[in-house]
């Protein structure tokens, strides 16, 4: 066990390894990047995470330096990097098509970088041996890239890409190209390799599973702004709006008006002739403010009766059911016509399931289940 | 029995184009010359029958490859065609890399263009086209007068008749066979891995050197293979704009066929440089092979 939590971010004397400040990028009219503020620490695992277009690739690139922010600052450890060259920077990239020297032998690729320092022969065939150690590749050094497949390309990319040892390490969508299984399997390799070297890496995917799996923290973005900047189980518990609750993971989303009660808990119309919902929020609401509820679909109980002592329960008709071995969603239809996800965890066999379709059943979540959102 | 005619169309057409009109020129090389018609003997007489073919192939002989080598003149010719060849087609890939570099590195809708303006030169006839060097190259040419409006020079240059016109001949006429495919081969190039090599530490230059040449390499060697063949049989472009000290083995060829009337040696002259050309042919297509490999 780490005797001390990881959290370099919560800490107001720690120094970021890199500090983005107001950088904005602009493509012609096309603002990819706007002014945007950024901190990321040493050996932090960071996660730029956001749907295609929204400038993730381009932050990652201008730490790279392929691109040069239009105004703004990007500092590394200290020192502002913009117009420094990517050959003169210590950051590394791993590119999302792996860009592996398709001439060069997997061992000639992972050396590519040492050589070009002139370091001695002795120290790059070392290097060499220890990043194909690393990335278990070592029967492999003398193939092209051509003669290995996916997963082991993938590892020949990241292993040329740590060889030099660099102060950040750059991983554009590193498991894109992988299937499911694998992707599994190699992302807790990258924790581990992570871990091992104590290097800092910015990995940019679309995959928000995949952020939440390896990263430290993770920065939701859209359209050129940070969204949310948090560690992922408060991106997964407490989201800072509908945007960032509805882009990790799955979730039910009620409209409604707060009216503020007791010890932080509101009252929320949400429908008309319906009881009012409880929730608490620690952010106030004034009365008759519109609001959203976000539950999370396992959060919401699912039983034939109405539970006693609940304080959220609604009642609707089972409309769909989505096996998913392990677990099982139901999409719950109430009688307004909104459909309500609740998810439960499939420990009997499904011979004995007590409900099927068009069954009529009660939801019901606590008064902590779901976080009230200002839109 | 489909398979089978699919194989013979292509073989039929081999037979038919290739090794049929070779035998006829390899008959011939070992023939003797007569003042008939056709220029030669023995010729085939079926009408004396087995007596005849016997006949028929106990006079041909070697003595004209014989005399290829008792004569300096044949054995200079084609090595002074091999050099011109070759220092033409160093020039051409020296002039036409850069061409097709820029092309793959020019915007996307400007490069239909620019390919259309390599390929243009081909919708003229490539003899107008030798012809319109001469007008160029010559003491009252327009390059000369060019110069010398430029101040350059005081007197016309002697370009035209040298070896000098020769190799901006076969330069010109060869240049998009140089283009095209090492186009091809720097259009595929994938920019990341140019990004990526100077993410590992190379300057722009050295990039350049590590990855863009090795991987054009195939274009390179495909280009390199379309100008040298070809040029090392050239006759028009010395023989038009070449001088008499200009020594090819196409303009050899040429005179034995038409100013000698000797067919026998001048088959045997073709013979010996389909020999000589045999070899750079069976590396290019290894090499067409290779890359064929690469990209599956």
């Amino acid at each position: 066990m780490q005797s001390t939590v990881f959290t370099p971010w919560e800490d107001p004397d720690a120094k970021p390894l890199i500090r983005f400040q107001n950088v904005t990028k602009r493509f012609g009219t096309f603002t990819a990047i706007d002014d945007l503020s950024l901190d990321i620490y040493e050996r932090e695992f960071f996660a730029l995470l956001g749907p295609s277009g929204c400038g993730k690739t381009t932050m990652m690139r201008m730490l790279g330096g392929f691109e040069t922010p239009t105004e703004g600052r990007i500092e590394l450890a200290g020192k502002d990097i913009v117009g420094v060259p990517p050959n003169k920077r210590a950051v590394n990239m791993m590119f999302q098509s792996y860009a592996l020297f398709p001439h060069l032998s997997v061992w000639d690729n992972i050396a590519f970088g040492l050589r070009r320092d002139k370091r001695p022969k002795a120290e790059i065939e070392a290097r060499v041996a220890e990043m194909l150690k690393l990335t278990r590749l070592e029967k492999f050094a003398g193939r092209k890239p051509h003669q290995i497949s996916g997963g082991q390309r993938q590892r020949v990319a990241l292993a040329r890409s740590l060889a030099k040892a660099p102060k950040l390490l750059l991983l554009d969508e590193p498991l894109g190209a992988l299937d499911a299984k694998l992707r599994q399997d190699t992302q807790f390799e990258l924790m581990d390799i992570q871990e091992k070297t104590g290097t800092t890496f910015v990995i940019v995917t679309h995959d928000q599973e995949e952020a939440m799996t390896v990263a430290s923290r993770v920065a939701v973005m859209d359209e050129g702004k940070l969204i949310q900047v948090a560690t992922p189980d408060r991106i997964y518990e407490s989201p800072a709006n509908v945007y960032v609750a509805d882009f990790i993971g799955d979730v039910n989303i009620i409209e409604g008006r707060a009216t503020p009660g007791e010890d932080d808990t509101y009252a929320i119309d949400w429908a008309e002739g319906e009881v009012p919902l409880q929730a608490t929020s620690a952010t106030r609401f004034d009365k008759g403010q519109t609001c959203y509820l976000a539950i999370r679909p396992e959060k919401v109980t699912i039983s034939t009766d109405r539970p006693e002592g609940a304080v959220n329960a609604v009642q609707g008709k089972v409309l769909d059911i989505a096996y998913l071995g392990n677990l099982s969603t139901y999409h719950v239809e109430l009688p307004s016509g909104m459909v309500i996800k609740a998810q439960t965890a499939n420990t009997r066999r499904i011979s004995r399931r007590s409900f099927t379709w068009e069954d009529p059943v009660w939801l019901s979540w606590t008064v902590t289940g779901g976080v009230l959102l200002a839109g | 029995m489909r398979r089978f005619l699919l194989i013979a169309v292509p073989y039929f057409w081999l037979l038919a184009l290739f090794l049929v009109p070779f035998v006829i020129v390899f008959k011939i090389s070992l023939s003797d010359i007569a003042l008939a018609i056709p220029p030669y003997t023995p010729t085939l007489d079926f009408s004396a029958g087995w007596a005849g073919v016997r006949a028929f192939f106990s006079a041909l002989d070697f003595e004209n490859f014989t005399w290829l080598t008792q004569d300096d003149l044949y054995w200079k010719a084609y090595l002074s065609s091999l050099w011109i060849a070759l220092i033409s087609t160093a020039i051409t890939l020296a002039v036409g890399y850069p061409i097709a570099y820029a092309m793959a590195r020019a915007p996307e809708e400007w490069r239909p263009t620019l390919m259309m303006l390599v390929i243009l030169p081909f919708w003229t006839s490539f003899l107008i086209r030798v012809y319109a060097w001469m007008g160029i190259l010559s003491q009252e040419g327009f390059l000369n007068q060019f110069l010398m409006w430029l101040g350059i020079i005081n007197e016309p240059l002697t370009i035209l008749n040298t070896n000098t016109a020769v190799y901006i001949g076969i330069v010109y006429t060869y240049l998009p066979f140089m283009i095209l495919p090492i186009y091809a081969a720097l259009d595929r190039l994938d920019e990341s891995l140019i990004e990526a090599a100077e993410d590992l530490g190379c300057s722009r230059l050295s990039a350049f050197w590590l990855v863009t040449v090795p991987l054009s390499r195939n274009g390179i060697a495909a280009g390199s293979f379309l100008v040298f063949i070809p040029a090392l049989g050239e006759f028009v472009i010395p023989s038009l704009l070449g001088g008499s000290g200009t020594l090819m083995i196409g303009k050899v060829l040429w005179e034995e066929f038409f100013s000698n009337r000797d067919w026998p040696v001048a088959s045997a002259v073709a013979i010996i440089l389909l020999a000589i050309l045999v070899i750079p042919i069976v590396l290019f297509q290894r090499n067409q092979q290779k890359q064929a490999e690469a990209e599956q």
